[in-house]
């Protein structure tokens, strides 16, 4: 049989358990529970404010960036609650990478955009360097059309290339867990679609969590799918059944576009 | 027309004519103050002034070339000691701003300082050097402009380094990087051109100073290279040529006047042309 | 060894190698930290001990005079008996002369700037301000000196007398001998040097107004000129009377402008064409070759008054800059 999804037992990765969040006095998530299961792609929906980005960024941490914003609850990765204080921050943001809404190359040429981060925590040769550069290039489907410019500035791709530079760049550290951050809204169709291509293969090998205010994109990528309203978690299943059939009458009301 | 919407026109009208006026006052002092410079300077602009020290009282011809050489060595000197110090001290006030009250305060007292009197840098710097040394040297004089340097350099640091998205500053730090690494490999090299203005507007500013040589680098009729002895330099030499009876000191003095004003502008201009081609989007 | 204990064993020096990596980016982030801090708080260092330093300074003299140090008009080297009123009256006199010329056209030049000037000029005169700020003050010491006073003495000042001079009250300003440098001359010249710094400052604070603003004031037809006056103005108030403190700041501390034409004269006048002093130019003139300690001393207590009124200035300027741009919720 083909359909392997259901038949082997999918694994979590991330556990992520009572999980609340506050900026200041404002609670943004309340009570989240869900898992991200390993080597799926889990998609977070739902409209402005809902919390599906401040979800995202609770897993690798980056609130910790803005004193007034914390995180109470448990979120496990690897048998640890990374929320605990005594979590080493930078070693967890090596496994679980992040890329973002808009492309971010760095200010350095393509080559050493993706060597940045390999060096932070290994130690290779110059040969050794180029291929892991090219072996990332490729997974991000970027190799054919910079191999010549690999010391061009970051900032002189297109658009869509910057942000599968920016792809190939957290590919490169070899992380468990990918998180996208609405990889796609600032680019364009053509881009966008090579972008749902390169997760459809990326997920072979890592764990992906996409957040995305576009439904059909969540329908069309992702094995699993989170639809949250308000900072909370309103439903959580697989992705066909959620689209299909949910739940909740909620869920139904957003999917069917009746508001949002 | 209506006499009411008549008058209203009529004031502004008046108002704008105004203002237009008072720009056309601004520029014309500019262009007589580069004028007089120009016609005055021009003459003694010469080979000699370049090669020949500065004459003795009374004596004829000469030139600045010890005071250029000694505002060289001092300005040098300061711009080396200033832009570290004053790059490392932005990047405090920036990364670690949000979550200090001791950044605010920095902040508030670095801007207070760009604006504080120069003479009293002067004094400060007599008081705590000189008086204790009990000899004039280009090394006081180099701290004085230093010390007028550094908040400029802090300052333009500063705001350029706000100027980074924050994507790009988290975008590093979702890689793992630690935090001096993203604050100096990622986020400094993003405003590189900016903060390189910063140090052109420094060198700039403390280029043209006098009031704080007065008393630390004081003067040298003759050529020294030796910084831990008095040290010729084009302002004070100006100041004493200017007011003098001589002719050939004064005319030196108009040289001078225009070699200074002219490398300050040029130093503006470059680093506002530097400024205008990289700025991040 | 079996392949799993291999595979633990690899586990672990990897473990290993990333917990030491840990520990070096720990220990490095920390040296950044204090190394950083260290440079950042040398400027609060400096402050300290600028004061601390005129303090030291001035207290024989202080000590000596007593507060009566501030009133005292005469300033005596060969009698070794000093006053600050004098170079006080000077400071003040020169900077409010300045203020009172260099605001409106500040002002002027800061409106056409932002408002009136044709979008394609505005880089170029913008620039051209710039500019102006950067030229060293000596330079205006001396093209005040040798080419504006003389045409002042002889052709404005006669004017001045005529007209100004005859009026009850303020004419007594505008009399004695005019010989083109004086307190009124210092005040011009410091007033074309803080133009451009005001300026610059008040185009930063009109910039601010945000455009959705002025578009509703157009929207109701309003003409440029009351934009200006009913939207901009009030908005910005705070940030116009804080550029003007800073300019005031600038000018109280300003040497070599007024050095050269104030004149040096210790005396004071009620004629704004008589020469007089300020305190940066009593410092210029005479710290150098100051002999007796008592006048050392007092020449540093005339920096410390300068550097106290200066501070207290700049710091209310600040204040109220800081205030427009929180409204904004921009960075000041």
């Amino acid at each position: 049989m083909n359909d392997s999804m259901t038949m082997t037992a999918v694994k979590p990765t991330l556990e992520i358990s009572g999980l609340n969040f506050f900026y200041g006095g404002f609670q943004g998530l309340k009570n989240i529970n869900l898992n991200v299961y390993e080597k799926k792609v889990t998609a977070f929906i739902g409209p402005s404010g809902c919390g599906k980005s401040t979800l995202l960024r609770t897993l690798n941490r980056m609130y910790d960036l803005y004193p007034g914003q914390r995180a109470e609850g448990k979120i496990i990765y690897n048998g640890r609650n990374i929320l605990e204080p005594g979590q080493d921050v930078n070693m967890l943001r090596a496994k679980v990478g992040m890329v973002f809404q808009k492309p971010t190359p760095f200010p350095m040429s393509v080559y050493e955009n993706i060597a940045f981060g390999v060096r932070l925590y290994e130690n290779l040769s110059k040969g050794e360097m180029d291929e892991r550069v090219e072996w990332a290039l490729k997974k991000a489907a970027l190799w054919t059309e910079v191999k010549d410019k690999l010391n061009k500035s970051g900032l002189s791709l297109s658009g869509g290339q910057q942000q599968r530079l920016c792809i190939a760049r957290s590919v490169a550290v070899k992380p468990d867990v990918l998180l996208l951050d609405e990889p796609t809204s600032a680019l364009d169709p053509i881009s966008t679609a090579k972008i749902e291509e390169l997760i459809a293969e990326l997920k072979e090998d890592y764990t992906i969590t996409i957040v995305t205010h576009n439904m059909q994109q969540a329908a069309r990528c992702s094995d699993y799918t989170a639809y949250m309203y308000l900072g909370e978690l309103v439903e959580f299943g697989e992705t066909d059944q959620i689209f299909m059939n949910p739940a909740k009458k909620e869920t139904q009301d957003y999917i069917t576009g009746r508001f949002g | 027309m209506n006499p009411v919407y008549r008058k209203r026109l009529w004031t502004h009208r008046i108002g704008i004519a105004l203002s237009i006026g008072a720009m056309a006052i601004g520029l014309f002092f500019l262009m007589w103050i580069l004028f007089t410079l120009l016609v005055k300077g021009f003459g003694a602009l010469s080979f000699a002034m370049f090669t020949e020290t500065t004459p003795a009282p009374g004596s004829d011809g000469g030139g600045l070339m010890n005071a250029i050489v000694g505002s060289l060595l001092m300005v040098g000197a300061a711009t080396l000691i200033s832009t570290p110090i004053g790059i490392l001290a932005g990047i405090y006030l920036a990364e670690y701003g949000e979550e200090s009250w001791l950044a605010q305060v920095t902040r508030f007292v670095t801007d207070i300082m760009l604006s504080a009197p120069s003479i009293v840098i002067g004094l400060f710097v007599y008081a705590i050097y000189v008086a204790n040394v009990k000899h004039f040297s280009g090394w006081a004089g180099t701290f004085a402009i230093s010390l007028i340097a550094v908040p400029v350099v802090v300052r333009t640091t500063d705001n350029m380094l706000k100027l980074v998205p924050s994507s790009l500053r988290e975008a590093a730090f979702a890689l793992g990087a630690p935090r001096w690494k993203v604050a100096m490999m990622v986020r400094l090299r993003a405003v590189k051109a900016g903060v390189i203005t910063g140090v052109l507007l420094a060198v700039a500013r403390i280029s043209g100073e006098t009031a704080p040589l007065l008393f630390t680098a004081l003067n040298n009729q003759f050529f020294s290279a030796n910084m831990n002895a008095p040290m010729a330099n084009l302002p004070v030499v100006i100041f004493q040529f200017a007011m003098s009876p001589y002719d050939n000191w004064r005319e030196l003095a108009w040289g001078g006047a225009l070699l200074i004003t002219f490398s300050v502008l040029g130093l503006n201009i470059l680093s506002r042309t530097l400024l205008s081609q990289k700025t991040p989007t | 060894m079996a392949p799993s204990e291999q595979k633990s064993a690899d586990q672990q020096a990897a473990a290993k190698a990333m917990g030491s990596t840990m520990r070096k980016q720990r220990l490095q982030d920390f040296l950044f930290h204090k190394l950083t801090l260290a440079f950042a708080l040398s400027v609060l260092l400096v402050l300290a001990g600028i004061i601390v330093s005129l303090i030291i300074g001035a207290w024989p003299a202080l000590k000596e005079f007593g507060p009566a140090f501030i009133t005292t008009v005469e300033w005596d080297p060969v009698n070794d008996q000093y006053g600050a009123l004098i170079a006080i009256v000077g400071t003040v006199a020169t900077s409010l002369i300045a203020l009172l010329i260099a605001f409106p056209i500040s002002f002027g030049i800061a409106l056409f700037l932002t408002e009136i000037c044709p979008a394609v000029l505005r880089r170029p005169l913008g620039t051209a301000v710039e500019l102006l700020a950067g030229v060293p003050s000596i330079i205006y010491g001396m093209w005040g000196l040798f080419i504006f006073a003389p045409l002042f003495g002889d052709h404005i000042q006669p004017i001045l007398k005529k007209t100004l001079g005859q009026l009850p009250v303020i004419g007594q300003l505008f009399q004695g001998p005019m010989m083109g440098i004086g307190i009124l001359t210092a005040g011009l010249i410091l007033a074309v040097m803080i133009i451009p710094f005001i300026a610059s400052v008040m185009r930063d604070v009109f910039e601010i107004v945000p455009a959705v603003l002025k578009e509703s004031a157009y929207g109701l037809g309003c003409t440029r000129w009351e934009v200006v006056r009913k939207v901009v103005l009030p908005y910005t108030k705070t940030g116009v009377v804080g550029g003007v403190m800073l300019g005031l700041g600038r000018a109280l501390g300003e040497t070599m402008a007024v050095t050269f034409v104030i004149g040096n004269a210790h005396k004071l006048s009620w004629s704004l064409f008589a020469p007089g002093n300020s305190i940066a130019s009593t410092l210029a003139n005479e710290f150098a070759e100051a002999e007796s300690k008592l006048h050392v001393s007092s020449l540093f207590a005339l920096g410390l008054i300068l550097f106290v009124i200066t501070f207290i200035v700049l710091t209310a300027a600040k204040l109220m800059l800081m205030g427009l741009s929180r409204r904004e919720g921009a960075k000041s």
